[in-house]
Formats: structure tokens, sequence, C-alpha cells
């Protein structure tokens, strides 16, 4: 068969193929060139029927049970529309904006010349200054600037001692190195190598609520979990609470903060609506908590606490995750303010189970929060 | 070459009827998987909630396929040594030492070649299943190992080798069917699961659950098999903390035929609710609303 026969009157089956393909990675599946030629090897055994070709494709394009409704709905997209009407242009993430080091709202002093040491000083105060300011009543230029002190965050995860053994000074009798050592000396037995337990990053879970009351904290939260997430990506899981449990590690994963946050906002349906924490809680727990993310994890809940009616739920999850946990830390922004006291019913069935009651309304205090997390 | 393929597994359906023949029930998604895995020389990646058949759907492959299970269980801080091979480290001294007091001991050399020798590698599961003439490798759980293992993986699944500093490579003559299992502790590596054919693995509805019962459990009455299926099925709906899966039902259903009981009641329910119920939260809460339960 010529080329001219395969664009011709019949479309050429691969190229429809691969442009379903190219949907799907639009759509947040991870499609790479190596599952693309699985894919097509997989339809070529199958055979082009409408249904091998989506079973090929869910056992070659999907890796994970969160993929398998975004293929359903590409699959339909693609293979039953009209293919008279133009595809909608898949949306492009925003280009990210430069943000600078400087705080720009400082103009009262206008055009002092060439001068460059007040304004530097000015720029460290401001930074002082707004580490302990709250952040949920910052301005547009403070938030700009707030963005650019949290990218130079630099958290230490926590560790733990790992099953595997490394090299070193004391321990058990390592048979390998010491057989090797022998083997310069002639087979005589001159050393014993020792191996002992390593250290290994610790889980970490941030459990951010996006909902109304939170509202003003949670783009803050969102990007201090992403700078967590980016340094430590392997160990760190990050979930938003509101009416409903979301995963957002993997959105968050992306190392531009801009990308990484546009992302995770298109994910989460329910930014700024109500909160049912205790249920959604119970979501965290069951789907993931005991299966192993909170297993031995350092688990940060970020909340005010606000749970309309019955608590006893909330208090029974939390219950839950603390024999799951290494160590379980609550951060309320209102913590930190004068006057408050821990009554809402929501802290008032947690507190029993925390570990820490933390404030996290400024970067001062997201920085403790930081220490208590790597000294855990 | 064929591989595997031959006429029990030329087809999805064929393949699908020799499962059902050693007592595993496929539908036709799993069949497809696992038709491709063949046909492609992929290894299967499967996972899905505990007790829905992954592991089992191994041991059916190895007994379809004629080949034999090799089975590596993970756990977190498996290493090469226990996974891939190992230097038999106190024969290896020994040798050296008897090299050295019949003073056939010659330049360090010899006396390394003489003691890297076949003899002394010990084949752990990978290296076995690479060595097997017809093997199936289950990798269990490999979400409980950590990401170094999963660098082992890699090379093992992708090239069928294992390069051994010592010796060289040893390369499958016959590549193994490997079958991966996750209970999504962890999320596994995309770079291991790109080489893979993925499968998840859901509960099977109640006419499918009561099949499978029949087929493992030989001489279940009917009653009791469709009333297990059915109590299963309305556990799995009851916001437990952790749902029954196929395996414990079929646990359940065993330990109502070895209590004796001719069809489910709220006695030998309650007498048996072990089997099925691993939380004494989730026993307390049906105990209390057993005749819902059991009501038809």
């Amino acid at each position: 068969m010529t080329d001219a026969q395969l664009t011709g009157a019949q479309p050429d089956p691969v190229r429809g193929l691969v442009g379903f393909t190219a949907v799907l990675r639009h759509a947040g599946l991870p499609v790479t060139t190596e599952r693309v030629t699985a894919f097509l090897t997989a339809v070529d055994a199958l055979g082009v029927g409408r249904e091998q070709v989506y079973r090929a494709g869910v056992h070659t394009l999907c890796a994970d049970p969160d993929d398998l409704p975004r293929y359903e709905r590409a699959f339909v997209d693609w293979f039953d529309a009209d293919p008279r009407r133009p595809p909608t242009a898949p949306q492009r993430p925003r280009t990210p904006r430069l943000s600078s080091l400087l705080p720009s709202g400082k103009t009262d002093g206008t055009d002092r010349g060439d001068d460059d040491g007040p304004q530097v000083r000015a720029s460290a105060s401001g930074a002082e200054v707004l580490r302990h300011h709250d952040l949920g009543e910052l301005s547009l230029t403070e938030r700009a600037h707030l963005r650019a002190l949290l990218a130079l965050l630099r958290p230490d995860p926590p560790t733990r001692p790992s099953r595997r053994r490394a090299p070193a000074r004391r321990g058990a009798a390592d048979p390998r190195r010491t057989l090797r050592a022998a083997l310069r000396t002639d087979g005589e037995l001159c050393v014993l190598a020792r191996r002992d337990r390593s250290r290994r990053p610790r889980k970490v879970v941030l459990l951010i609520d996006v909902s109304g009351s939170m509202e003003s904290y949670a783009d803050a939260l969102l990007r201090f979990a992403h700078v967590v997430v980016r340094r430590a990506p392997a160990s760190t899981e990050v979930f938003t609470l509101g009416t409903r449990l979301t995963r957002v590690t993997r959105e968050l994963r992306l190392r531009d903060p801009e990308h990484a946050l546009a992302a995770a906002g298109r994910s989460i349906p329910d930014w700024s609506g109500g909160t049912r924490l205790g249920e959604v809680l119970a979501a965290f727990v069951d789907r993931w908590g005991r299966r192993g993310a909170a297993r031995r994890a350092v688990v940060v809940i970020f909340s005010d606490g606000w749970e309309r009616g019955d608590t006893t739920l909330l208090g029974a999850q939390l219950a839950q995750l603390r024999r799951l946990a290494h160590r379980l830390v609550w951060v309320n922004p209102h913590v930190g303010k004068a006057g408050y006291a821990p009554v809402q019913g929501g802290i008032v069935a947690a507190l029993p189970h925390l570990d820490d009651l933390l404030a996290g309304h400024s970067l001062a205090t997201l920085e403790d929060l930081l220490e208590v997390m790597a000294r855990a | 070459m064929l591989g595997h393929v031959d006429d029990r597994t030329g087809s999805p359906a064929a393949l699908a009827a020799a499962l059902a023949s050693t007592g595993y029930l496929a539908d036709d998604d799993l069949a497809t998987a696992a038709f491709l895995a063949l046909k492609m020389h992929r290894p299967l990646f499967c996972e899905g909630e505990p007790g829905t058949g992954k592991t089992a759907l191994a041991q059916a492959l190895a007994t379809v396929l004629d080949a034999e299970l090799i089975r590596l269980q993970c756990y977190e801080g498996i290493d090469a040594s226990q996974a891939l091979y190992d230097w038999d480290f106190p024969r290896q001294l020994l040798h050296l030492r008897a090299l050295e007091a019949t003073g056939g001991a010659g330049s360090t050399d010899d006396v390394e070649a003489s003691l890297y020798d076949r003899r002394f590698l010990l084949a752990r599961p990978i290296l076995r299943a690479l060595q097997s003439p017809r093997a199936v490798l289950l990798v269990d759980e490999v979400d409980r190992a950590d990401d170094e293992f999963e660098a082992f993986l890699l090379e093992v699944l992708t090239e069928h080798a294992v390069s051994i500093p010592e010796l060289g490579e040893v390369r499958a003559e016959v590549p193994p069917v490997v079958v991966l299992t996750s209970n999504r502790t962890r999320e596994v590596h995309d770079a291991l699961k790109r080489r893979c054919l993925y499968l998840w693995l859901d509960h099977p509805d109640v006419a499918r659950e009561i099949e499978i019962l029949h087929a493992r459990i030989p001489g279940l009455p009917e009653r009791l098999a469709a009333e297990v299926a059915a109590a299963a099925h309305r556990l799995r709906e009851a916001d437990l903390l952790k749902p029954p899966g196929v395996a414990e039902s079929l646990d359940w259903a065993r330990a109502l035929q070895l209590v004796g009981a001719r069809h489910l009641d709220i006695d030998s329910a309650a007498a048996t609710l072990g089997a099925v119920l691993k939380y004494r939260e989730d026993a307390d809460r049906v105990r209390a609303r057993l005749d819902t339960l059991l009501a038809s």
C-alpha cells in the first residue's frame, strides 16, 4: 500500500490511535513514546475493534486507578465524537510570571540615585516584617514577595532508621566486604568490615483544609506544600480537605510553582466550599492512611477545626490516625492570634489525639512547623 | 519465537477458558491483560483491593503454562543479595583456607577466579526464574519494597538478564512470565510501571462471586454460596474499615462449611464472623445489625 492510499479515502488508523494518545497526555495520563508503542503493539495483537482498542489502551496507557475515569472520558470523546467538528484546543498551563525578590510596594522614597545600600536594607527588614505577617491579610505585592520567600525555604525532611544496611564503623559483620578485603591479603582476615542501618526520609502527609473559612490561607499553604513536596517528592503526599478528599501530590510535583499551583487548582473541585472534616478524614484514613500512606508518617493537618454538628466521627478518625502515624500535628492559623482558645467543636474533639497544636498563620510559624517536622 | 503462546493461550477467550479450568475465573478485561502480557513479553502489573485475586492470578497462570511458580515476597530493605543472587561466603572462606593448606594457591588472579565460581553462587528467586526453562515469576507486594529495589527490577524486567560483576551477565533463554502485585500502600515509580501492562482488579459482582465460591470450594451447597456472596457484597457497601475481599468470602464459606452450617443464619454468621471481618470496630457494627445483613 502506498502513502497516497494510506492518506487517501481510508484514514490511517495509526495516526488516529497516536492522536488519541496525545489527547490522553493532555488529560494528565503518563503517556510516553514507549507506552504508545506498547499500545500499538497491543492493538495489533487484539485487533482494531472498538472494544479491543479500549482494552489495549487500558492496560498499556493507564498506570493508576485515578487514570481509569479520565481514560474512559477521553476514549468516548475521541472515538465517538463527530470527526467533522474541530477538536477543542487543549488547555495550556499559564506561562509563569517572574517574581521579584524585592517588595515593590516601597515607592514612597522615589528614586534615590545610585545608592543601593538603603534599598537592600529596606528589603531585608521588609522580609523580616513579612515573616511575621498574617498570611490571610497580605496585599498583592506582599503575596508576590511571600512566594519568593517560600521558594527559598530548604526544609530538611524527617528521617527514620532504614531496614537497609550500609557500610559503617560499627554494627553487624559485612561478609561481602570482609571477603573482598581478605582477598587483597591473600585470604588472611585482617579487618572485619561492618555494616549498619542507614537512615531514610520519613513519610510526610500534608492535609490542607481548602474550605471557605480557610480560603485566605489556602493559597499560601499549598505553596508551602509545594516546597515540601519538591524537597522530598517520593516521601511526601498532599491532600486537600473540603467537602471531599482530593490528592494533589502529582500536581505539586511539577517543578514550577505557578504551573504546580494552577494544576492543583484545576484538580480541586471543592475550593472554598463547605467542610465535612470528619467524613473527609475518614475517606483519607480508609483509602490511603491505613494502606500505608500514614503508617509511621508525620501527618500534618492544616485546618481551623470548624466542624458543623457532631464531632465524634472526627475524634474517632484522629484516634485512628494517631495509632497509624508516627507524629500527628495540627496546624491552626488562629492559634497564633491573641485571645485564641481551643473551643471550636473540631479542635476540642481533636486535642486529646494530637502530638502538637501549632500556629500556622505566618511564614515564621511555618518555619517553626518545619523545625517540628524535621525533629519528628 | 512464540514464547508461551500456544493453542491454550492463543486468544483472550482461550486463555480465560484455560484459567477457568484451574479454578480461576477471569473476566474479559483480566483475560485480555494476561493474554497481552504473554504475547508482548511484558510484565503484568496488578493493582487492586486486598483479596481480589492478584496473587492467585500468578498461580493460575503457572498452572496453565505448566511452569514453575517462583515467588518473591517484597519487604522493606530487600536487596540484591535476597532477590537476585548472593555469594556463599562461608564456603568461599573454606575454599580459600583449603587452597592455602594444600599449597595450591597460585597467583592472586587465579585465586579470585576460583573463588567467584558458579558453584559458590546462591541463586535467589529472580536469578532462579531467569535460569528456569519455564517459570512464572511473582513479585508480590512490590509496594512494600523501597525505590532502590525497583532499580534492580528494571534491568531484570526489560533485559531479562542479571549482571553479576564477578561472573558476567546471566541472560534468560526463555524470558519468564512476570506478575507484579501492589496494594497501593505506596506509589510505585513510573519508570517501573511503564515497562509493564497495567491491570486494575476490582471486587467481582455477586453472580461471579458465587461461581468463584463453587470453583474454589468443591461440595459447597448452592444456597450457602449464594448467601455468602450476597452478604459479602452487602458488607462491601457497608462502609467498613476493611471491606472483605474474595479471599475473605472464601474463608467465610469454608468456615461455615466446617461448622456444619447448611445456610447462613444469624447464629452461624455470628459464630464465623471472625473469618470475614478483621477489625473489632467492624465486627461490633455488623454484629449489632446482623439481621439486616442477612435479610434478602
